[in-house]
């Protein structure tokens, strides 16, 4: 049996927690405050806790500059990849659960692509996007996170579907159910909270992946986490424009972790525990 | 409708050989009991009449239709699992209109179906209700629920009180009786427990190590054993055997105790006498039946009957015995034999010796 704290147990626990959350937050307080300060206030010293007034300014000029569209093409690119991703990876994932496709070793197998740093692969798929054509487009970007996610998909998906009892898709065969509504109305119900878990981390990865962002787009689809390096110059960093950059790329993140929250914390405890 | 009919069906898993030749036929309203040890291949005879394995040989047919190479859905059965197999995301109405959905039924038949069903499992409460919010016996009727909901035209039954308790399990093998009785549908049960097997059987089918051991009506395989693994399985506390020759017209135990022979068997020929712990009552005088001196070692008073434990024929024996018959061990008492309902088997093959 676990005792509640009482007293001074509890009284550090609490100082021990309100610490570890102030640290995390700092950065990200910092972040915002920055946004919204003028250029002096920024480099003052000792530094503005507050603004006098709040700034909406560097946000204007990333609308202004266009360079906003960025946050669209990174909201498309990982968007897209993810849910590419997830439908194929959960598809493949329940066919190597219960068919043993591939024999028993092959999504270990999958996995160690996904072990593959991206920097050695990156040259080679820029020379094959060159010749096929898909530098600097949607499609070349969507098709390489996508690749690049399965293996992700596929290892955490047949985790989930192999916890599902099996009793309850054969019941549902015996009920009349096809295969395939067995897999509609029976496995991705039971595997939802593992479903939208794995897909936020997917998600996650597309939207902060960098090096092959960089290497093979142009103008048209620069993705955020590239637009932000071009506020870093031979002369001077525009920290305003970076943290605005920034803080506009935490939205999306934000809105996504909020919206399936409460399925994240369950698909990511989800097996811990035989319930 | 509902006649299944399974001629020489075989099934191995890997090197496994699970089901060896299996023939049975079972009538239409028929409710027959698949009952053995675990392994014996009882389940996966279910499986393979469900479609959920496909069969290595033989045919299986239902209603003279073969289906073995029909997918579960095509051929038209319901079943009941061990573990309820619930959706728990589901209500309870929408987990026993399930069935229906997937077949696509309209909705208004849904309804009338669900809500006849939920009365007659007395549900109606439940209906809005997710499965975990219902105790393990609301559970497993809502799983019968499930299968009772659809025009099935068989009811497969997976062991499907193991899960309960003792007290659950012996209400719900009475629902489950009653409600074979007032639908009428050919029903086949997989059970592991002989108490559920001759309580709930039209027909009881013996399986072991992929075979059927003996079939037939409940007292019939009780009474009439066609092996010594039949007479052992059937009945508890288990069958005594005993292993003794015949001398002099007579079963001469190896401690020279004798007993006289319940039907003729060869001068000198090994057998072993099968005696129900029922079937040995403490002797009075003037009782007719042939006596038994022991020594009781062991006294297991279980309320309304008392086991009592001796020595005969080098093993342990047991009598069945009225609640007060004997109070400890050490006691030298007269057990009287009832030689009537004795068996003898042979101790080479198990086989019953018969007139």
């Amino acid at each position: 049996m676990i005792r509640p704290d009482r007293g001074l147990g509890l009284a550090l626990r609490y100082v021990a927690a309100v610490a570890a959350t102030l640290i995390f937050i700092f950065p990200i307080y910092w972040l915002f405050m920055i946004s919204f300060k003028t250029p002096d206030e920024i480099f003052a010293s000792p530094p503005v806790w507050w603004p006098e007034s709040i700034q909406f300014a560097n946000y204007g000029v990333l609308f202004k500059d266009g360079d906003v569209l960025t946050i669209w093409n990174s909201v498309v690119i990982a968007s897209v990849s993810t849910l590419l991703a997830m439908v194929l990876g959960t598809m493949c994932a329940y066919s190597i659960a219960r068919y043993r496709t591939g024999g028993n070793f092959f999504s270990d197998w999958l996995l160690s692509n996904r072990m593959v740093p991206p920097i050695v692969i990156v040259f080679p798929v820029f020379l094959l996007f060159v010749k096929v054509g898909l530098v600097d487009s949607y499609a070349g970007l969507i098709l390489l996170y996508t690749a690049f996610n399965l293996p992700y998909v596929v290892w955490m998906m047949r985790g989930y579907i192999q916890d599902i009892p099996l009793e309850l898709e054969e019941s549902a065969l015996v009920d009349g159910c096809t295969r395939w509504q067995v897999f509609i109305k029976v496995v991705l119900p039971m595997a939802r909270s593992g479903f939208f878990a794995t897909a936020v981390f997917t998600f996650v990865f597309a939207w902060n992946e960098f090096i092959f962002a960089l290497v093979l787009t142009r103008a048209e689809v620069t993705t955020f986490p590239v637009q932000v390096t071009h506020y870093f110059g031979g002369q001077s960093n525009f920290w305003a424009k970076i943290a605005a950059m920034s803080v506009l790329g935490t939205v999306p993140i934000f809105i996504a972790v909020t919206l399936l929250q409460r399925y994240l914390v369950r698909g990511i405890s989800l097996g811990a525990v035989k319930g | 409708m509902g006649r299944l009919t399974i001629e020489g069906v075989q099934k191995h898993y890997g090197k496994v050989h699970a089901l060896k030749g299996v023939d049975l036929d079972i009538a239409e309203g028929e409710f027959c009991v698949f009952v053995g040890p675990s392994g014996c291949g009882k389940s996966t005879l279910l499986r393979c009449i469900a479609g959920l394995e496909e069969i290595d040989g033989g045919r299986v047919k239902i209603d003279g239709e073969p289906v073995e190479g029909l997918r579960p859905r095509d051929r038209n059965v319901a079943m009941v699992f061990q573990n309820y197999a619930l959706y728990p995301y589901l209500s309870v109405f929408e987990n026993i209109a399930f069935g229906l959905r997937a077949r696509k039924a309209p909705e208004a038949e849904i309804q009338t179906r669900v809500a006849r069903a939920a009365r007659m499992l007395g549900l109606e409460a439940f209906l809005e209700r997710k499965p975990k919010e219902l105790s393990g016996g609301q559970r497993q009727r809502v799983a019968i629920g499930r299968a009772v909901v659809r025009d099935a035209r068989l009811f497969l039954f997976d062991e499907p009180l193991s899960n309960l308790d003792a007290q659950l399990r012996d209400g719900m093998r009475a629902e489950i009786k009653r409600l074979h009785q007032e639908i009428g549908k050919t029903t086949v049960y997989v059970t592991h427990d002989q108490i559920e097997a001759m309580t709930l059987a039209d027909r009881i089918v013996l399986l072991r190590d992929g075979r059927i051991e003996q079939q037939g009506a409940p007292l019939d395989l009780f009474e009439r054993p066609a092996t010594r693994f039949v007479a052992g399985f059937l009945g508890s506390p288990q069958m005594n055997f005993i292993p003794c020759r015949v001398s002099n017209g007579a079963l001469a135990f190896e401690d020279g105790r004798t007993l006289p022979l319940p039907r003729p068997a060869a001068e000198g020929r090994s057998l072993l006498l099968g005696l129900r712990p029922e079937h040995l009552s403490r002797a009075v005088d003037g009782d007719p039946r042939p006596r038994l001196p022991v020594e009781i070692d062991l006294v297991q008073p279980t309320g309304a009957r008392t086991y009592a434990q001796f020595r005969l024929g080098g093993v342990e024996a047991t009598a069945e015995l009225p609640a007060h018959a004997v109070e400890r061990p050490g006691a030298r008492i007269d057990l009287a034999a009832d030689m009537d309902r004795a068996h003898l088997f042979d101790p080479e093959t198990g086989a019953a010796l018969r007139d």
